[in-house]
C-alpha cells in the first residue's frame, strides 16, 4: 500500500504535488474570502488556452537534443509581423485570424531555419546563445516596428503618422475571434471551446507528429545523436526541423495569444515571451532532454492556473501590493529550481 | 626472488636485507577486484626494483588500468568496496587512500592525455603548485604562504635542470601552447622529475600520440631515467618498445596474470600470443550446403584508410567470401575496429568498397544501410543503443528510417509522414524477443534496465531487422557473462547458416574468432598482415599479430 503510494507520487513527482497543493490552498482561501472560484476557473483556462501553444513550441528543441528554445521571441515576431499584415489588408474576424497565421508561418519557416544554422555553429551552447538571440532580435524589430512600410491608420501614432504604435487593440480585427467561438457553461464555469479546441488540436498534431518517421528520427538524433548517424539520419537536418517547428509554434502561439489578449504587443513586450512558456514545460516535468505533450499540458494547466488565482487572491488577503513581486518570485524561482533539474524536477 | 635485474642488484638483495639500492621499491601483493560482482583483477602481483624498467602489457580490458587505479588510490576504487591484497612501499605496507597520498609516497603518473596548461611557460608547468617562494611584507603580516613572491630564477634553475636530465635542449621559459605534441609529453615527464620524492614513474602508454623518432627519444629518456636509479613501471601496447627498454615484462590477461617474464627470455611472438591467446577446443560447426570460396567475393575492400582515433586504418585492402565468418584480428591501436566503423561511415573514410561489384559510397551510414550492409557497434552503449527507449524502438528505429518498415503505407508520397506502425513493430519485436531469447519483461522494456547479453542481442536485432546481406560484427562479447557469450557466438553462426548472411566479426579475443570463423584476417599498423584459417598454430597468431611476418605477406 505505501509502496503504491510511493509509486505513484515519484510518477507524479514532488514539485506538481506541491504546486497542486499550493494551488488547493489558494482555491480554499479565495473560497473563504467569499470570492468566486468559478469566476477563478473561468479565468484560469482562458489563461492556459492563450499559452498552451507557446509552451508547446519548446518540445521539438528539446526533442531534437537542443533544448530549450530561448530564441521563442524570434517566433513571437515573426507572428507579430504575421499579425499586422493581416490587419493591413484589413481582414477581419476568422479570416483575420487566419491570414495572421497564412502570413506568419513562411517568416518562420525561414527565420527559424537561419536561426537554426546560427545554433549549429554554437553547439553545445543552444541554450545561452538562444537567450541572447532572442533579446537582440527584439532589440532590432523595435527599429523595424518604427521604420515598417504600414499605411493602415490604426496601426500608426496618431501623431506624426510614422511608425507603429506600441499596443495595437485587435477589437475590429480578429481580437478574440477564438474565445468567444463555442462557449458553454458547466457549473458556472465559462469555457470557450474554441480557444481550448485550437490549444488541444495543435497537442494532437504536435503528438501524431512524434509518431511519424520523421518525428522519430528527431527523437532519436535528440536522445542519442551517434546512434541516430549510425542508423543512417542526418542529425543536423532533424536540428533544422525542430527549430523550424518550434519557431512556427511560437508564431501561431502568439496570434492565439494576441487574439485572446485583444491586443498586439509591439516593441519590448516579447523580449520576455520565453520564460513563462520555459518554467510551464519544465514544471509539467519536462527535461532539457526529453518532454511530452502531457507535460506541456499539466505544466501549463499548473503554472498559468498558480499566476492566474495567486495574483487576486494573495492581495485580497494580504491588502497590499505585494503580489506582483511574489508572482515574479513563484515564476522566476520555478524556472531556476526546474532548470537546476536536468532530468525533469523529480 | 626472480633473477631479472642487472646481476649486481641481486647479489647485494642476496648479501643483505639493509642495502637500500636492492629492496623492492614497490610490491602489490595478490591484488583482487570486483566491481558489482565482476572480478576485474584476480591476485594480481607486481613489483619493482629501483632502476629497473617494468613494462605491463595487456589488451584493452586487461586490467592494467584498474591496477593502477589502485596504486593511485583513485577513489572510484574506493567508492566500490576497495579491494583485497596489499600494497607496500619500500617493504611496507601502505594504504593509499587518494592520489595525494600516492604522490607523498613518491608515486609519479605520466599521463596519456596532457594536463599542462597551454597559456603557461614550460617552467611553470612544471613547477605548478609545487613554486619554491620568497617572503615578503604581505605574506609576513598575513603569515600566508599563497602571498608569498615566487622565487623565479629557483624555478627556472629547477627546470632546467629536470629537462636536461631529458636532454630536452628547448628554452624553459617558452609557452606551452605551440610546442610540438611529444615535447608536451616530455614536459609532463619533466614535471614528474622534478619533484624530488619521486621514486617510482608510471609512463600510461607514453607514446600512444607520438611519432616514431618521438617515441625513440622518450624509450631513450626513460633509460636514463632508469639509470639514475628511478623505478619505471611502462604500460604499453606496443610489443617492440617493450622489447626495447623493458628489463621484465608482466602479462596481463582478463585480471589476471598470464605470465612474467624477463627480458632475455621474452620474444615479441610470444608476447603477443600471451595477451590475446586461449587455447581453445575447437567446436564442429554446422556444415554449409556450398562452402564459400574465392569464385564468389561478396565484399571487396581496396585501400581503405579510415581516421579513427586510436584504431586508425592504413591502406587496407581485403576481399571477403560470399556466406563465410571472416574474422578480424590484431592488437588493440593497429585499427581492427575502425574498418567496420569506416565502412559504415561512422568516422571519416577513403579508399574504395564495393558490394557485388557495385561501389559504395563512403562516409554515409545511409548509403551503407541501404545497400544491404549492417553493423554491430563495439561500443554497445555509445553508438549501438537508445538506452532509455523501449526494446521495440531500438531494434526498428533504423530499418524504419532506412528501408520504410513498420510504417502505415499513408501517405505514399511523402514517407517522412507516415505514421509508425506500433503493432507491426510490437509483433516483430516479440518475434525477435523469442527467436533471439532476450530476457525481458516485454518489448515495452527501456534497454537501459538489461543485462549487457540481453543488450547485445537487441543490437543483433536491430541489425537484423535491416535483413542485411553482409553483418559486420564488432566485438560481440565485450562486457558480458561467460553464459551470454556463448548464446551470442552461437546466434552469429545461426544466422550465417540458416540465412546466410555473410559476417565479418572484429574481436579483440583471438580464441572466439578462431572459434566460429572461416579465416582470420590479421591487422597489424593499419594494414592486412595476414589471412590464416583458424586452426593455424598459436605461434603463426602470435607472429603476425607483432607484425613479424605481416612486411613481407603485404
Amino acid at each position: 500500500m505505501t509502496d503504491k503510494l510511493k509509486q505513484t507520487v515519484e510518477h507524479i513527482g514532488i514539485p506538481r504535488l506541491m504546486i497542486a497543493g499550493f494551488l488547493a490552498v489558494i482555491f480554499v482561501t479565495a473560497y473563504i474570502t467569499g470570492m468566486s472560484v468559478p469566476q477563478l476557473l473561468s479565468d484560469s483556462l482562458v489563461r492556459v488556452g492563450m499559452n498552451g501553444i507557446l509552451v508547446l513550441a519548446m518540445v521539438p528543441t528539446i526533442s531534437c537534443g537542443v533544448g530549450l528554445n530561448f530564441g521563442l521571441p524570434l517566433g513571437v515576431l515573426c507572428g507579430l509581423v504575421g499579425g499586422l499584415i493581416s490587419m493591413e489588408r484589413g481582414f477581419v474576424g476568422f479570416p483575420g485570424f487566419f491570414a495572421a497565421i497564412a502570413f506568419a508561418v513562411p517568416l518562420a519557416v525561414v527565420v527559424g531555419y537561419l536561426y537554426s544554422v546560427l545554433l549549429e555553429s554554437v553547439k553545445g551552447q543552444e541554450m545561452m546563445v538562444g537567450t541572447y538571440v532572442g533579446f537582440s532580435s527584439v532589440a532590432v524589430m523595435c527599429i523595424f516596428w518604427l521604420m515598417a512600410p504600414f499605411r493602415n491608420p490604426e496601426l500608426i501614432w496618431a501623431i506624426g503618422g510614422k511608425g507603429l504604435r506600441s499596443t495595437l487593440t485587435l477589437g475590429n480585427y480578429y481580437g478574440k475571434v477564438l474565445n468567444n467561438f463555442a462557449v458553454f457553461e458547466i457549473f458556472g464555469i465559462k469555457i470557450s471551446g474554441g480557444l481550448i479546441g485550437f490549444f488541444l488540436l495543435f497537442c494532437l498534431l504536435v503528438y501524431l507528429f512524434f509518431r511519424t518517421k520523421l518525428g522519430i528520427a528527431m527523437l532519436t538524433a535528440g536522445a542519442n545523436p551517434v546512434f541516430a548517424k549510425s542508423a543512417g539520419i542526418d542529425v543536423r537536418r532533424m536540428k533544422s526541423v525542430g527549430i523550424i517547428a518550434s519557431t512556427v509554434l511560437a508564431a501561431i502561439g502568439i496570434i492565439v495569444y494576441a487574439q485572446s489578449y485583444g491586443f498586439l504587443q509591439l516593441y519590448m513586450a516579447p523580449l520576455m515571451m520565453a520564460f513563462p512558456a520555459i518554467a510551464a514545460i519544465l514544471i509539467g516535468g519536462a527535461s532539457l532532454q526529453r518532454a511530452t505533450i502531457l507535460n506541456v499540458i499539466i505544466g501549463t494547466v499548473l503554472f498559468q492556473t498558480l499566476l492566474t488565482t495567486a495574483l487576486p487572491v494573495t492581495s485580497r488577503v494580504i491588502q497590499g501590493d505585494i503580489s506582483e513581486v511574489a508572482r515574479l518570485i513563484i515564476s522566476n524561482g520555478m524556472i531556476l529550481y526546474a532548470l537546476t533539474r536536468s532530468t525533469g524536477g523529480k | 626472488m626472480l633473477l631479472v635485474l642487472p646481476v649486481e642488484l641481486v647479489l647485494i638483495e642476496g648479501k643483505s636485507k639493509n642495502m637500500e639500492r636492492a629492496r623492492r621499491v614497490l610490491e602489490m601483493k595478490g591484488i583482487t577486484k570486483q566491481y558489482f560482482g565482476n572480478t576485474v583483477l584476480n591476485n594480481v602481483s607486481i613489483d619493482l626494483y629501483p632502476g629497473e624498467i617494468h613494462a605491463l602489457v595487456g589488451e584493452n580490458g586487461a586490467g592494467k588500468s584498474t591496477l593502477m587505479n589502485i596504486l593511485f588510490g583513485m577513489p572510484v576504487i574506493h567508492s566500490t568496496g576497495g579491494f583485497s591484497g596489499e600494497v607496500l612501499i619500500d617493504g611496507e605496507k601502505v594504504e593509499l587512500m587518494s592520489p595525494a597520498e600516492a604522490m607523498q609516497a613518491g608515486i609519479g603518473m605520466v599521463h596519456q592525455e596532457f594536463m599542462l596548461l597551454p597559456g603557461f611557460t614550460i617552467t611553470e608547468n612544471i613547477k605548478l603548485n609545487r613554486e619554491p617562494t620568497t617572503k615578503n611584507a604581505l605574506s609576513r603580516l598575513f603569515r600566508s604562504k599563497s602571498l608569498d613572491y615566487l622565487d623565479v630564477p629557483t624555478m627556472r634553475k629547477d627546470a632546467r635542470a629536470a629537462l636536461d636530465r631529458l636532454d630536452l635542449a628547448i628554452d624553459e621559459w617558452a609557452p606551452v601552447a605551440g610546442l610540438p605534441v611529444g615535447y608536451m609529453q616530455f614536459i609532463e615527464i619533466a614535471r614528474e622529475i622534478d619533484k624530488k620524492e619521486v621514486r617510482i614513474l608510471v609512463f600510461d602508454e607514453p607514446t600512444a600520440v607520438l611519432t616514431e623518432t618521438e617515441a625513440d627519444r622518450l624509450l631513450e629518456s626513460l633509460r636514463r631515467l632508469a639509470a639514475d636509479g628511478i623505478a619505471i613501471l611502462f604500460i604499453t601496447h606496443r610489443l617492440d618498445e617493450v622489447m626495447a627498454v623493458a628489463n621484465r615484462i608482466t602479462v596481463l590477461r582478463d585480471g589476471e596474470t598470464v605470465a612474467r617474464l624477463n627480458r632475455d627470455e621474452a620474444v615479441v611472438e610470444r608476447i603477443a600470443e600471451l595477451m590475446v591467446g586461449r587455447k581453445v577446443e575447437k567446436v564442429e560447426l554446422p556444415p554449409r550446403a556450398k562452402e564459400p570460396s574465392d569464385e564468389d567475393i561478396a565484399l571487396t575492400i581496396d585501400n581503405l584508410v579510415v581516421d579513427m582515433p586510436g584504431e586508425m586504418v592504413r591502406g587496407l585492402s581485403l576481399s571477403v567470401r560470399r556466406g563465410e565468418i571472416l574474422g578480424i584480428g590484431g592488437l588493440a591501436g593497429h585499427g581492427k575496429l575502425g574498418i567496420a566503423n569506416g565502412i559504415m561511415g561512422l568516422y571519416p573514410a577513403s579508399g574504395r568498397v564495393s558490394k557485388n561489384g557495385e561501389n559504395i559510397p563512403l562516409n554515409s551510414p545511409e548509403e551503407a544501410l541501404s545497400r544491404g550492409l549492417a553493423f554491430v557497434s563495439e561500443d554497445r552503449r555509445g553508438v549501438g543503443l537508445l538506452l532509455n527507449e523501449p526494446i521495440d524502438r531500438n531494434i526498428g528505429v533504423t530499418a524504419m528510417q532506412v528501408q520504410h518498415k513498420f510504417l502505415k503505407s499513408w501517405p505514399h508520397f511523402l514517407p517522412a509522414l507516415r505514421l509508425e506502425d506500433r503493432a507491426e513493430l510490437r509483433a516483430y519485436a516479440e518475434d525477435m524477443i523469442r527467436k533471439l531469447d532476450i530476457r525481458c519483461l516485454g518489448p515495452n522494456q527501456p534497454v537501459r534496465s538489461l543485462s549487457g547479453g540481453n543488450q547485445q542481442k537487441v543490437c543483433i536485432a536491430k541489425a537484423l531487422a535491416l535483413e542485411p546481406e553482409i553483418l559486420f560484427v564488432s566485438e560481440p562479447t565485450r562486457g558480458i557473462d561467460v553464459g551470454a557469450k556463448r548464446l551470442v557466438l552461437d546466434l552469429l553462426v545461426r544466422l550465417n547458416r540458416d540465412h546466410n548472411v555473410t559476417i565479418i566479426m572484429t574481436s579483440s579475443e583471438l580464441g572466439e574468432l578462431r572459434k566460429v570463423c572461416d579465416r582470420v584476417a590479421i591487422v597489424y599498423r593499419g594494414r592486412l598482415a595476414g589471412i590464416l584459417p583458424p586452426d593455424a598454430s598459436d605461434a603463426e597468431f602470435g607472429l603476425m599479430m607483432a607484425g613479424r611476418v605481416g612486411k613481407e605477406a603485404v
